[in-house]
């Protein structure tokens, strides 16, 4: 519990370091928001699909905009890739310097995450909401409630992100590279958490596994509720099943972590 | 302060050999073989003591270092520092020790020194008033007053190893772990960063664990010298006790007023160096005095110095004697 408290005293002054650093790459910046722009092309897509053909699974193109809106933006807020980062400190051993430092490198590479959240809804959020508000306001949920719900389902989804993004990074003490394992996953969520196809069109078959899994958890679901496509009880039944897998993923991500440090070789540092 | 018992660290290495079909076979078939990077060194430290560990390339110095700082988990054998086991990585244990490797940096790349400086500050809850008195301190001491506040990607390696240690001791660490600290420096650099290792001991009461090939870096700094070859202890003492006893003899550089013949040498010892005004001598320290009386009464001096043999030639005889089983 120490440690924890330790972290969130230390949180302030990391966030702004996080900050400080993610302003310095401004143009790798704006390229990498380039490359988080799927659901836009998504939503041209399915739009036109809706347009020429009618609604899809009961989705018509309003709905199409409105959905793929708020997976932009709750992507802009959940997404995380330190898997990359971990995979290649452990294999450079730079990651050497988080080890020798009073706070669980966890804890660390979960600030330099949330800091780079602030340059993410400065540069994309007012575009989106704009853009959300315009073309889909019907759809945006009016519950206060609802709202309230999103928010800590979003939350969530970050850390759910951030968990299994370490459990994948951790993977790279044990073996050679986890960028494959990486792909893999990616591969999954892109399907499975409705990035490409809204989940309410699957079969539903595949809409239970989606749901027990924790892809829907991560964009699905916070998307559904943004845009009233949730009723109160089964969002609350949808965070219910979030947080287990934050949980579940969280201690799975710190456990593997730390195991994983005793394997550590730290060659080349 | 440092507890060392029979530490063994044992890595398991994949080897090949080159080409496409080794690579090929190497995706089904991977031997490893066992190396033993420290087998099993006893050793312990005093608070305050300043050492120097010695080794050649690959001894298990380094590794060592990465044991006793937490980086790595020991294949057996028991560690301890400052009353903590290294590998547990307690904030206690964090806060009491530093290790400042040559060629890795903690600094952040893109953004200036100053900027990690604040971020160790709150890592290691340091008070304010302690980390701007320190702050103040290193940075007067270490002339960083400019550098700090530029990116550290746009300084000199001479700036960046200050930095480096700046921000390695602003928590004030009683455990120093220095692994070549002065590797790609000049000569001046080097000695202000010795003459800074030295003053923050005496100051702090600080242990210091040095590596380094620069054996003047360990002749300045290291009193006492551990000294591991292939992963086992070959020595542990004074240094000057080395010295004396793999090199009994003193060297007298004697530089002279005018060309002698070779033959006329012998007599004051064993001539290991001669030029046109110059000659060194090889002689017993027993017989020393009797020597360099001899030399200035019956050669023609100009100037004459009487030092310890080079202490990489003292290395170079241990490691080329066998190891005691």
């Amino acid at each position: 519990m120490n440690a924890i408290f330790r972290a969130l005293r230390a949180l302030p002054t990391l966030l702004k370091v996080g900050v400080a650093e993610a302003v310095a790459y401004r143009a790798e910046f704006v390229i990498w928001l380039l490359t988080t722009t799927m659901p836009l092309v998504m939503l041209a897509l399915w739009s036109e699909v809706a347009r020429e053909g009618g609604p899809v699974g009961g989705f018509t193109g309003a709905d199409f905009t409105a959905y793929f809106l708020a997976s932009f933006i709750v992507r802009q807020l959940t997404g995380c890739w330190v898997a990359w980062d971990m995979n290649r400190e452990i294999r450079e051993g730079t990651i050497s310097m988080r080890l020798l430092r009073p706070i669980h490198p966890l804890a660390a590479y979960a600030a330099d995450n949330a800091a780079v959240l602030p340059m993410r809804l400065v540069l994309s959020l007012p575009i989106a909401l704009a853009a959300l508000y315009f073309a889909g306001r019907d759809h945006v949920t009016h519950d206060p409630a609802m709202l309230g719900l999103f928010c800590v389902t979003v939350a969530g989804a970050w850390l759910l992100s951030f968990s299994i993004m370490s459990i994948i990074g951790s993977l790279a003490f044990y073996i050679d590279s986890t960028l494959a394992v990486a792909d893999l996953w990616f591969g999954l969520f892109f399907i499975l958490s409705g990035y490409f196809v809204p989940i309410r069109l699957f079969p539903g078959w595949l809409q239970a596994a989606a749901d027990a899994l924790p892809f829907r958890a991560m964009l699905g679901l916070p998307v559904e509720e943004l845009i009233g496509m949730q009723t109160r009880a089964s969002a609350l039944r949808g965070m219910a099943i979030e947080w287990a897998w934050v949980l579940t993923c969280w201690t799975g991500a710190v456990v593997l972590f730390n195991r994983g440090a005793r394997k550590y070789s730290a060659y080349g540092a | 302060m440092i507890q060392v018992t029979e530490l063994h660290k044992h890595y398991s290495v994949h080897r090949r050999p080159p080409g496409l079909w080794a690579a090929f076979r190497s995706v089904v078939r991977r031997p490893t073989e066992i190396v033993k990077a420290v087998d099993g060194i006893s050793f312990s430290i005093e608070a305050g003591e300043r050492v120097g560990f010695l080794g050649p390339n690959g001894a298990g110095k380094t590794t060592t270092l990465k044991v006793l700082s937490g980086l790595l988990f020991p294949t057996s054998g028991s560690a301890l520092v400052a009353g903590h086991v290294p590998f547990r990585r307690e904030t206690a244990f964090l806060r009491q020790i530093t290790l400042v490797m040559g060629q890795k940096q903690q600094l952040l790349w893109d953004l200036p020194p100053s900027e990690t400086f604040e971020l160790n500050r709150a890592l290691y809850e340091i008070p304010k008033t302690q980390f701007h008195e320190t702050l103040a301190e290193l940075t007067e001491l270490l002339d960083l007053e400019r550098v700090s506040k530029v990116p550290t990607r746009q300084l000199s390696l001479g700036e960046r190893m200050k930095c480096e240690l700046c921000a390695a001791l602003l928590h004030r660490p009683k455990v120093l772990f220095l692994d070549e600290p002065t590797i790609g420096l000049d000569v001046s650099m080097q000695s202000a960063l010795r003459g800074f290792v030295r003053a923050y001991n005496e100051r702090f009461g600080a242990t210091v664990l040095l590596t380094s090939h620069y054996m003047d870096d360990v002749l300045a700094l290291c009193p006492r010298v551990i000294v591991i070859d292939k992963g086992r202890l070959r020595y542990d003492g004074k240094l000057a006790d080395l010295t004396h006893t793999l090199r009994p003899e003193k060297r007298v550089a004697v530089r002279l007023s005018r060309a002698i013949e070779a033959a006329d040498l012998d007599r004051f010892g064993k001539l290991t160096e001669r030029g046109p005004d110059r000659v060194v001598f090889q002689v017993p320290q027993d017989a020393l005095r009797d020597r360099v009386a001899r030399v200035i009464a019956e050669l023609p001096v100009a100037d004459m110095t009487i030092e310890d043999p080079p202490l990489e030639e003292i290395m170079r005889d241990l490691f080329a004697a066998p190891a005691s089983p």
